[in-house]
Order: C-alpha cells, then sequence, then structure tokens
C-alpha cells in the first residue's frame, strides 16, 4: 500500500451550484426578477408577500410565487387570494429550499411561463441558518427581520445578514408596543451587511410599502443585467 | 442543521473521484471551510461517522481547515482579515467594506488515500 494526497478542490455544493447558475441564465434570459425571502419563522415573509402580490397585481405586474415550508399548503392558499399563481414546496423535514427543488416545481406549472414573468418570488422555509448556503438562482436575497424579534438578529445570524441583498424591517406597526429600538437595529444590519438597502414595512397598515414596490420595480428594470 | 446533507455530498463526491484509484481507502478527507459558510464543525463530525459507514469512507478522519474572513478595503487598498463576524469593518482604518475575499468556502480541499499496489 502506499498513501498519496489527491487534490480535489470540489465545492461541496458543487451540484447545487450548477444547478442554480442554469437557473439564474433561464431567469435573466426570461427578463424575470426572481427574490428569495429569508427569515426566521414567524417574521411576516407571507404577510409582506401576501401584500407585495395584492399590490402587484393591482397594478397590471405580472408576479408569482413558490413557497417553502415542511409541511401544508396553507401559505399557498393564502397567497392565492391576491390573484398572482402561487405554487406549494414542501421540503418534508427540509430545512431549506435548493436549486433542484426550485427547478422541478418550475416545471410544468400551469399557467406560468417565465418569460411572462416579471416577478418570480420565493419564500424559503423559516430558518436563518442554513438556506444562506443555499443559492437559488436569485437575483435578489431579502433578509427579514421583525420588531418582535430584537435588534441584535443580524449579529446573531450574520452569515445570512451578510449574504442579504436587501433588508425588510417587518410589523413596524408594533415597533411601540415592542420598544424595538430601531436605531440599534440598523446600526447592527449595517455592521453585519454595510451599505445594504433596509426597508421598513407593516404589511398590516401598508406602511412603507411604496418605497418596497418602488425598489422591486427598479431592480425589475435591471432583472436582464 | 444541513450538516448532514453536506457530509453525504463530501461522501458521493470522494466516492467518484475514487474511480480513478481502484480498491484504495480513504484515510483523511480535508476540508475547507470559511467563517460565513454557516456549518458547524461537531456537527459535520458528528454526522461523518454515519455517513460514511459501509463506504470506502468507513472510518476516515474528516479534517476541517477554518478559514477566517477576508474583505478588501477599499481606502487601505488591501484584503484585510477579520478577526470575527460581528463587523464587517476594516481593522486598520475602520471603514465598512462589503467586498467579500473569502469566508464562504464549502470544499473538499484534497484526500489522502491507501493506494493498492499493481504489480507489474
Amino acid at each position: 500500500m502506499t498513501t498519496r494526497i489527491v487534490e480535489l478542490r470540489r465545492g461541496i455544493l458543487k451540484k447545487n451550484d450548477e444547478l442554480a447558475a442554469g437557473l439564474r441564465a433561464n431567469f435573466v434570459a426570461a427578463g424575470v426578477l426572481v427574490l428569495n425571502l429569508v427569515s426566521s419563522p414567524g417574521t411576516g415573509k407571507t404577510a409582506l408577500l401576501e401584500r407585495t402580490l395584492r399590490e402587484l397585481v393591482a397594478h397590471g405586474s405580472r408576479a408569482a410565487a413558490l413557497v417553502g415550508d415542511l409541511e401544508t399548503d396553507n401559505d399557498a392558499r393564502r397567497l392565492a387570494s391576491s390573484g398572482a399563481p402561487v405554487r406549494q414546496i414542501n421540503t418534508h423535514g427540509i430545512c431549506h429550499l435548493d436549486a433542484e427543488m426550485i427547478g422541478k416545481h418550475l416545471e410544468g406549472w400551469e399557467g406560468v411561463a417565465l418569460d411572462q414573468l416579471d416577478y418570480l418570488f420565493i419564500e424559503n422555509v423559516g430558518n436563518l441558518v442554513c438556506p444562506s448556503s443555499y443559492d437559488l438562482g436569485e437575483k435578489v436575497r431579502v433578509a427579514l427581520l421583525s420588531v418582535t424579534e430584537g435588534e441584535d438578529k443580524p449579529l446573531k445570524y450574520p452569515t445570512l445578514f451578510n449574504s442579504a441583498d436587501a433588508a425588510v424591517i417587518t410589523k413596524i406597526d408594533l415597533a411601540g408596543p415592542c420598544a424595538f429600538d430601531r436605531e440599534t437595529a440598523l446600526k447592527n444590519i449595517n455592521e453585519i451587511r454595510p451599505g445594504i438597502r433596509i426597508f421598513e414595512t407593516s404589511a398590516k397598515t401598508g406602511a412603507g410599502m411604496a418605497e418596497w414596490l418602488e425598489y422591486l420595480a427598479e431592480a425589475r428594470s435591471s432583472a436582464r443585467d | 442543521m444541513h450538516e448532514l446533507s453536506l457530509v453525504t455530498s463530501i461522501v458521493e463526491s470522494v466516492t467518484e473521484s475514487l474511480a480513478a484509484y481502484p480498491g484504495a481507502r480513504v484515510l483523511e478527507v480535508r476540508l475547507k471551510v470559511g467563517a460565513l459558510a454557516a456549518v458547524v464543525e461537531d456537527a459535520l463530525q458528528f454526522c461523518y461517522g454515519l455517513a460514511t459507514e459501509g463506504t470506502a469512507l468507513e472510518g476516515s478522519k474528516l479534517r476541517v481547515n477554518l478559514l477566517p474572513v477576508v474583505m478588501h478595503c477599499v481606502p487601505c487598498d488591501q484584503d484585510m482579515q477579520l478577526e470575527g463576524v460581528q463587523s464587517f469593518r476594516c481593522p486598520r482604518c475602520g471603514e465598512p467594506c462589503s467586498d467579500l475575499r473569502q469566508g464562504r468556502e464549502l470544499e473538499i480541499d484534497s484526500i489522502e488515500i491507501d493506494e493498492v499496489e499493481v504489480k507489474p
């Protein structure tokens, strides 16, 4: 027997990264802006998405959503009331979405063609750790943080916040009762991801939605880049 | 949390690369893991024994080389190593940095194998 060192230099998530690169090329060619929404469970991804889809549809934009959860199609049914096509992805225990799941659920999605869409939202499984490693081919990764969670969430979960392209502070209508320290939250996000665009919204009252929708429209115009 | 699926990919990947070395046994697998890779070494090690059972990797060691975050600081015009992941500022001038040069790695660097000698 002889001992030998074999250099591999191979990404552990190579398969996912390759699939994601393929998806990204399709999204860019189709001119659809794809966003990956990530947060802890209960931050309000579905509520933000529900309101966003409703407003986009009302303004004549073509939007669709894929929603990830371990079990149930509750979110898909809730979001479908917006009028946008929505498809549920059940991961059955897996703590994140991966590029293969996205590819599979885009196939055979009745009434949905990528080149007929302006926006495709992917609501990830509620988890602030694992989704940060899995590229889904999105153009924009959005990290959400609610005022009920505590201002130090970005410091506790830097891997996710550092990989985000935009951040949304949700449930700002509850900021008062929660004694939410806005300045500290903004500072913490900026400490982990300097210069990131931050939005402050309430899906309930509609506060901050105009800025968020304006950002989406801007990002949409460069979806082919 | 997703360490078991990572370890499973490691086993698949290493097994594939062993095709070029028939009968070889793996002694050690060496990984490069960035500080922002969202991976916990203990969890990897815990899953490794289970995932390698009954494969050519059974009994091998998993060695994890942790890489710190390196950012490019524009004012200093230099790559700077950060001490942790709590503040993305240049440790020299204090300017915020957003140009990541190292820290997200999640790769199999190399493997050490015991090769079967082929008699001429």
